[in-house]
């Protein structure tokens, strides 16, 4: 494994002279080399390097062998390079990135469009109001335009539909109306307590996978003591996390097809499980309980005892209307058969979590590269081979039954007693120079963040992957050939984030 | 078919919050602060208040100036020490003052400082007026001013209000509370008040996120076309004041330069309850017993 640095989840900083740095050509074959050996990449950026250079990295994932390779170049911008992409469609977000960010112009580019239209991009006359859309001519062709805003209290994007009747040809989804500035912002503050609560609100309905990715970062730079990590209380913070967001969609699912019984069912649940998660750490949605090196929320025998009950309820009462969908027709006939990424698609445009998981692509870091109390729950991915809305939704009826089995067995752990974790930390100095892998599954997928440091120990790059990064192409290719009317449920099916892709 | 259906309706019983008015969040829930003023404020380093969950281990294994504010960790900041601390600039150490419009509701500042700084689980918190959501520790209680509301508001909007829900950069989280006031436990809709897929068959809107500058030309067009009278609602901290992203180059909040909000309503998110009751208050509704009279 020629010139890749290898890491293993959460093993620690790699010094930023030590990771293999050589010119672009040998850097593109060998990045290519390892994704053709199964690897997926987890993120790929530029970063302004000496001079007038661009260092890229690459952080491919290695599923088998379990672990994190980082590889380096150095580009000259005002050179056109041969992209990734037109080998690998999965890497599209990544160089599209690139490309708009720094202007790296790349020679066999197949879809030169910008990604999120940042606020830095290099060329400022690319607005959201003159995207590239994809058109094709025909008479029998039209187009249907959807959003930015959109009719439910979601967030904005453009979808652009070129339809033959009812029927979806061809679906383009452009994103970038709700670009924050979040990975500058990381890095214009060194208040530990502004970056955390900026990694909670990239993603509001995945705080939790997101404050654990920035807090695995943040203590492998500051080499805090691994064993110190509520591990416990991170691990059922984010299946409770899970368990809310799939319950949230299979009720937004129901609702979306007319089924009121099973929407008001499941947001009765939800709410069962957010108020327990309130209980514990005063938020709803978790923000607050995952912060660097400990945590203010340790799981008391009352909090115990709330999730035990809690959740047991919910997992019987979600096994009812998972029943009950799954015996009622007219359910059936909506998600059945309708909006399919098969498994070629999946891995070819490199989806991840439990869209991949419901194409038959066993892609779970918590069973590939576990941490926190991972390990010891020996996670095994729950896969559907159907890759439709139906697959999707049983993913999440299944994953629910698996979490909630996960939390009780932790809990278990969590009641024989033991010493309470520590309070956060958030002054730990960080290791200059160096570079950290933040990663965590969160329910729609792989979260992963980068951190790297300048010579003085401050952030000076925050690089973040939401998995939705990933999966807005499998949704375009899933409405293929359906109707149009179906488009909400496929949404649904997949839930993906605006903000997180955004950033 | 039938039996799987009454299975799920027989564990589902009844669900909705019988008396909104009554409701009431747990102890932990972060609400409407409470301050002290550091003049008359006890000694520093007196037991926390009873909302923070105790800890063995403290602060005493952190030593040294970090990357962060380097101030101790111990409880007993001072109101200038708060005011670094705090991920928002929402602490105004003289006057001592909070800016719940900045406030994400970490409690952080109580955990450093409880006898300054107390977080209730009040969750009544709505105001008319930007200003008076800069709290002092004189602030007893945050509603709207009802000599604040215009006219056409309580005249028009009594009965029913049809609202438009934009979200702007918005992360998710008060979006999905909006969503959660309409649901099965909180019902807001029992009161004639509901969302809109359309702004044309909106009375108002709903603001979340810190607004983009993507989003800004999209906005606009969505307030124009709302029909007059019209209100606006901005939720949540990203709303009132940019949040965490007030500064970001990547924001435009050019558009309540144009346009005044009738109501804020702070949190992060906003909890549903928060919602309800501020609307209710903006609108002049009562939650139970005959309408008022006009």
């Amino acid at each position: 494994m020629e010139n890749f640095t290898i890491l293993h989840n959460g093993s620690g900083p790699v010094a930023l002279h030590s990771i293999p740095c050589t010119d672009y050509a040998p850097f593109h074959a060998r990045v290519a080399g390892r994704l053709a050996a199964g690897c997926h990449c987890a993120h790929y950026f530029a970063i302004p390097g000496a001079g007038d250079t661009l260092i890229v990295f690459a952080v491919l994932l290695d599923d088998t062998a379990h672990t994190v390779l980082v590889s380096a170049a150095s580009v000259d911008p005002e050179t056109a390079v041969p992209s990734l992409t037109a080998l690998y469609p999965a890497m599209h977000p990544f160089e599209r990135d690139i490309a708009e960010t720094t202007g790296l112009r790349y020679t066999d580019m197949p879809w030169d469009k910008p990604l999120r239209l940042a606020h830095d991009r290099a060329d400022r006359t690319r607005t959201v109001d003159n995207y590239p859309f994809y058109s094709i001519e025909g008479e029998a062709l039209h187009e249907v335009n959807v959003g930015p805003i959109h009719a439910g209290i979601i967030e904005p994007g453009a979808f652009r539909f070129i339809c033959n009747g009812e029927r979806v040809l061809h679906l383009e989804i452009a994103l970038g109306y709700q670009h924050r500035g979040v990975e500058k912002l990381m890095t214009a503050t060194g208040n530990r307590l502004r970056q955390a609560m900026l990694a909670e609100a990239i993603a509001g309905d995945s705080s939790v996978a997101h404050g654990r990715a920035f807090a695995a970062a943040i203590e492998q730079l500051g080499d805090a003591p691994a064993s110190n990590a509520p591990a416990l209380e991170r691990t059922i913070a984010l299946e409770m996390e899970r368990v809310a967001m799939h319950l949230a969609d299979t009720g937004a699912l129901c609702g979306d097809i007319g089924y009121q019984l099973g929407q008001v069912a499941c947001e009765a649940l939800r709410t069962v499980t957010i108020n327990t998660t309130q209980r514990w750490c005063g938020n709803r949605f978790g923000k607050g309980l995952v912060r660097p090196a400990g945590t203010w929320y340790p799981l008391t025998p009352e909090i115990v005892e709330l999730i035990r009950h809690n959740m047991t309820d919910v997992k019987r009462r979600y096994g009812e209307v998972s029943a009950n969908l799954h015996a009622t027709p007219s359910v059936l006939a909506r998600f059945e058969d309708c909006g399919r990424l098969d498994p070629a698609q999946a891995a070819s445009i490199g989806a991840v979590g439990m869209a991949a998981r419901a194409s038959g692509l066993a892609r779970d870091l918590r069973a590939s590269h576990p941490a926190d109390a991972y390990p010891e729950l020996g996670h095994t991915p729950v896969t559907e081979e159907a890759g439709d809305v139906m697959a999707r939704l049983n993913i999440r009826c299944r994953e629910v039954a698996q979490s909630i089995d996960h939390i009780l067995a932790l809990l278990h752990e969590a009641s024989d007693g033991g010493t309470a974790p520590p309070a956060p930390d958030l002054e730990r100095p960080l290791m200059p120079s160096a570079l950290a892998v933040g990663l965590a599954e969160g329910w729609r997928g792989e979260v992963c963040h980068v951190a790297l440091t300048d010579a003085t120990g401050r952030i000076a790059h925050y690089k973040i992957k939401d998995p939705s990064l990933h999966n807005w192409l499998a949704l375009a290719l899933a409405v293929r050939g359906e109707g149009i009317s179906d488009f909400p449920i496929c949404n649904k099916s997949f839930n993906l984030s605006y903000c997180g892709h955004d950033l | 078919m039938f039996r799987t259906k009454f299975r799920v309706l027989r564990s589902h019983g009844i669900q909705y919050i019988k008396r909104l008015d009554e409701a009431a969040l747990p102890e932990i829930f972060r609400g409407r602060p409470v301050l002290t003023d550091p003049a008359e404020a006890a000694h520093p380093g007196d037991p926390q208040n009873g909302d923070a969950p105790t800890h063995t281990a403290g602060g005493d294994d952190i030593s040294g100036p970090g990357a962060c504010n380097g101030s101790t960790t111990r409880p007993g900041m001072t109101p200038g020490e708060l005011a670094a601390l705090c991920p928002t600039g929402a602490i105004t150490a003289t006057p001592f003052s909070l800016d719940l419009g900045r406030c994400l509701f970490c409690g952080e500042c109580a955990r450093r400082a409880p006898h300054l700084i107390r977080f209730t689980n009040d969750y009544h918190m709505a105001a008319n007026d930007r200003r008076a959501l800069v709290i002092t520790p004189q602030t007893t209680a945050l509603t709207p001013d009802p000599d604040l509301v215009r006219r056409e508001i309580t005249r028009t909007f009594g009965h029913a209000l049809k609202l438009r829900e934009v979200c702007a950069g918005g992360e998710g989280s008060t979006e999905m509370e909006l969503g959660a006031s309409m649901n099965v436990n909180f019902d807001f809709g029992r009161y004639g008040i509901d969302f809109t897929a359309s702004p044309r068959h909106a009375d108002g809107l709903v603001l979340t996120g810190p607004f983009t500058e993507n989003m800004a030309r999209a906005l606009e067009l969505c307030y124009e076309a709302i029909a007059e009278p019209k209100l606006l609602i901005v939720a949540g901290a990203d709303a009132i004041s940019g949040g965490l992203f007030a500064g970001s180059p990547a924001i435009d909040r050019r558009f309540l330069d144009r346009v005044a909000p009738d109501l804020y309503l702070p949190g992060n998110p906003v909890h549903p309850l928060t919602f309800i009751h501020g609307v209710m208050a903006l609108t002049g509704r009562p939650f139970t017993g005959k309408k008022r009279k006009r």
